[in-house]
């Protein structure tokens, strides 16, 4: 018998899984919105704890506009999908990329910003000499995306790239050069910055907007952007508000908001602020 | 629920691809940290400034939470040059060193104590009988002195084994694919947060319930009669 | 260097203002799970004396679940599955929306469930050191239940208990750290904040072992502290029998 106690408190530990989720909430006058604080210059903390960045100028410009009041917490990026779902905020600015995996699980506004993704390696280093440096690739066109990785898999063979958790960068990876190189996954992407500053890994690979801070910190000239843009296929539509399913007039609110603040130029002017480029979407 | 069911035992098979790594952490780390902790006490003994030294050490590895230490022997000593030109580079540079050897540092902390504790235990009476059947130094240690002190520091030693079963799972935040990194993984791309965390504690359970019976067992072959008193 | 001490130090672009709240928070969230953690080990180890088989049985499967998973996942589970614990049983009595936990909620609880049931046997064994004839004097006096419980037993198991209880809390201190992965704003939290923010993760790693240090030995001080008196107490009070 004394072997089933074991057995009968692992059942009772995998119980909660059985257990029913919860009703939503539906009034907005107050809505909360998560963020990493880890992700300059979309989101970061300053010194004193306070969040500040892109998309927290852009998000409570766009409360404004709703006529809502919000708040915001950081929250742990790879935790942020499930944490919504779970009710623990009502919708995600954290640079999330609009693709069709996250569609099945959460809702998204339309895109408020579009970047590409690039690797980012050490100047000199043996990845600098990258070919199709600065090239566009779309990855909804198929032929000029293989083309693209033959053209760069030579010189990744047997690197080691890090990649922050669950994002679309870790699905392009794992896609297209998941035999040519190791892929090491971090919780931040502030770790990945920190390991190809030591040399753990050759190269990282993340959105050119997010490399705008990177590059603006200090030390961050010892790196250089090389290699495609890529854009499009698994990468997406551009990052966009996440938001429950079950939260449809949210949605309609968010869209109706960034329809507006991109008309009347509001996306570019913080854009510009922040990002120093322009990365609001054509329309 | 069939689905349901399908789905869990997914989940758990692939959690259990990162069991071997658990493991090589926990025998890897517990073995070194048990090894220091040896060497600390020999050291302890032996001399002041030693003694003074491993105090401190002790102090500071049982007065700070693991992952801070972790996030330090990581991150923090990559932030120097002078650390990454170094010998010891081409280990520290390994995530899976890093985390054996701060989760060793950090046993071998712990271990010192309880063992301390353990010899001081150690009835004087039965060294002095010791001597006094002209018992040597190595005799007296190995035939009087430790079968005792591990004796008495045995129960607390089993708590230690557990904490750092435990303690491995934080070696995902060093970037290592053992269970719990896996469960991570997992949950970002099923966003089935519940599900998976409660198979991964299942596992986990299963391998410390396995680990306190096996140490109950040694503790049973220890004890005098080779049964419980 | 210069440079670092400016961040790790309280000026505009300093950090040191948002650990030093950190470690506030870290010792508000302690305090807070320390003290659930020891209603639930009370309760648990009361159950284990003097319960049923039922109760006991569960006892035992609450210690064992507890103290072999690891502390994370605990937490985790209670992050994103708590909140649905509680809303379902809310919804049995009729309320309906979200029953949201925030990061402080979720590591007081989780952190005291898991200190709860180490805390229980610290307790079971403070009381199991009491010398029976105490009990049993008490008891030949005509002593009630509630009396013996409030002037024999809780302050002589308590005595007994405080050594053990000065580790649980150590334990707890430590523990809190595992909460930063709910976003909650406390030390270990901050020191990632700010070592990501800087790329300087050597210098707040070390402002976060002093400041841990600073908590572990000052509170253990008071512990010690707490327990000389007790003990002190004791001598006075054997002294004056004798």
């Amino acid at each position: 018998m004394r072997f089933l106690r074991p057995l009968a408190a692992a059942i009772l530990f995998a119980a909660p899984a059985l257990a029913p989720a919860a009703a939503l909430a539906k009034s907005y006058k107050h809505i909360t919105i998560a963020t990493e604080g880890a992700y300059a210059p979309y989101n970061m903390h300053a010194p004193d704890g306070k969040l500040i960045g892109f998309e927290i100028d852009l998000g409570n410009d766009l409360c404004a506009r709703m006529k809502i009041t919000c708040t915001w917490v950081a929250q742990d990026w790879d935790s942020m999908i499930p944490a919504l779902n779970a009710g623990k905020f009502d919708a995600i600015m954290d640079g999330m990329s609009i693709t069709p995996a996250r569609l099945k699980v959460i809702a998204f506004s339309r895109n408020y910003s579009q970047s590409p993704t690039v690797f980012l390696v050490k100047k000199g280093g043996p990845l600098a000499t990258m070919p199709d440096t600065g090239l566009a690739v779309s990855l909804d066109d198929k032929t000029a995306a293989d083309k693209a990785f033959a053209a760069i898999k030579p010189i990744l063979k047997g690197k080691t790239v890090g990649v922050q958790v669950a994002t679309i960068q870790l699905n392009l990876l794992n896609k297209y050069l998941k035999d040519t190189v190791t892929i090491r996954s971090y919780k931040t992407t502030q770790e990945h910055d920190l390991d190809l500053a030591a040399g753990r890994i050759d190269a990282a690979l993340a959105s050119t907007a997010y490399f705008v801070s990177t590059l603006g910190r200090p030390g961050g000239n010892a790196f250089v952007e090389v290699g495609p843009r890529f854009t499009g296929g698994l990468l997406g539509q551009g990052t966009g508000v996440g938001m429950r399913k079950s939260d449809p007039e949210l949605k309609a609110m968010f869209d109706k908001a960034i329809n507006a603040a991109i008309k009347d130029g509001t996306i570019k002017k913080l854009s510009l602020k922040w990002f120093k480029v322009d990365i609001s979407p054509a329309s | 629920m069939m689905a349901e069911l399908a789905f869990l035992f997914g989940v758990t098979r692939k959690l259990l691809g990162g069991l071997p790594l658990t493991i090589e952490l926990v025998t890897l780390s517990v073995a070194t940290g048990a090894l220091l902790a040896v060497a600390m006490a020999l050291a302890r003994s032996a001399s002041r400034i030693a003694a003074v030294l491993v105090s401190f050490y002790v102090f500071v590895f049982r007065g700070s939470p693991l992952l801070l230490q972790m996030f330090f022997i990581y991150y923090g000593l990559g932030q120097f040059a002078a650390v990454r030109d170094s010998f010891a580079w081409p280990a520290l540079r390994d995530p899976t060193f890093c985390a054996i050897l701060s989760l060793a540092l950090n046993t071998a902390a712990y271990t010192s104590e309880i063992l301390r504790g353990g010899l001081a235990s150690v009835p004087s009476g039965a060294i002095e009988a010791g001597r006094a059947v002209g018992m040597s130094r190595v005799m007296l240690l190995r035939r009087v002195v430790l079968p005792l002190a591990i004796r008495q520091a045995l129960p607390a030693y089993s708590n230690e084994l557990i904490a750092m079963v435990k303690s491995t799972s934080l070696a995902s935040i060093v970037t290592l694919m053992e269970v719990s990194g896996i469960a991570y993984a997992l949950v970002s791309e099923t966003y089935r947060a519940i599900e998976v965390l409660s198979c991964a504690g299942a596992i986990y359970l299963v391998l410390i319930v396995l680990l306190t019976r096996g140490v109950w067992l040694v503790e049973t072959w220890l004890s005098p009669a080779g049964s419980r008193a | 260097m210069g440079n670092a001490l400016r961040l790790v130090g309280f000026g505009p672009t300093g950090w040191g203002g948002t650990l030093l709240e950190g470690a506030a928070m870290t010792l508000a969230l302690s305090v807070c799970a320390y003290l659930l953690g020891l209603a639930i080990g009370a309760l648990c180890a009361w159950g284990r004396l003097s319960g049923g088989r039922a109760v006991r049985a569960m006892i035992d499967v609450y210690t064992t679940v507890l103290r072999g998973v690891p502390d994370l996942l605990v937490i985790y589970l209670f992050y994103f599955g708590g909140g649905q614990m509680i809303g379902a049983i809310a919804h049995l009595f009729g309320a309906t929306g979200f029953f949201g936990l925030n990061g402080f909620m979720v590591g007081t609880i989780a952190i005291g469930l898991v200190t709860g049931a180490y805390q229980t046997e610290v307790l079971r064994g403070g009381y199991l050191a009491i010398p029976r004839g105490e009990i049993e004097a008490a008891r030949a006096i005509g002593m009630g239940r509630l009396l013996m419980l409030r002037r024999i037993i809780a302050p002589r198991a308590l005595r007994f208990a405080l050594p053990g209880m000065g580790n649980v809390w150590q334990q707890v201190l430590k523990e809190s750290a595992l909460v930063s992965v709910t976003g909650l704003a406390e030390l270990m939290r901050q020191v990632n904040v700010a070592s990501g923010s800087t790329q300087l993760p050597f210098d707040f790693t070390i402002a976060g072992f002093a400041l841990y240090l600073a908590l572990t030995t000052v509170s253990g001080g008071v512990f010690m502290g707490v327990e000389r008196r007790v003990a002190h107490g004791e001598r006075m009070a054997r002294k004056q029998r004798a």
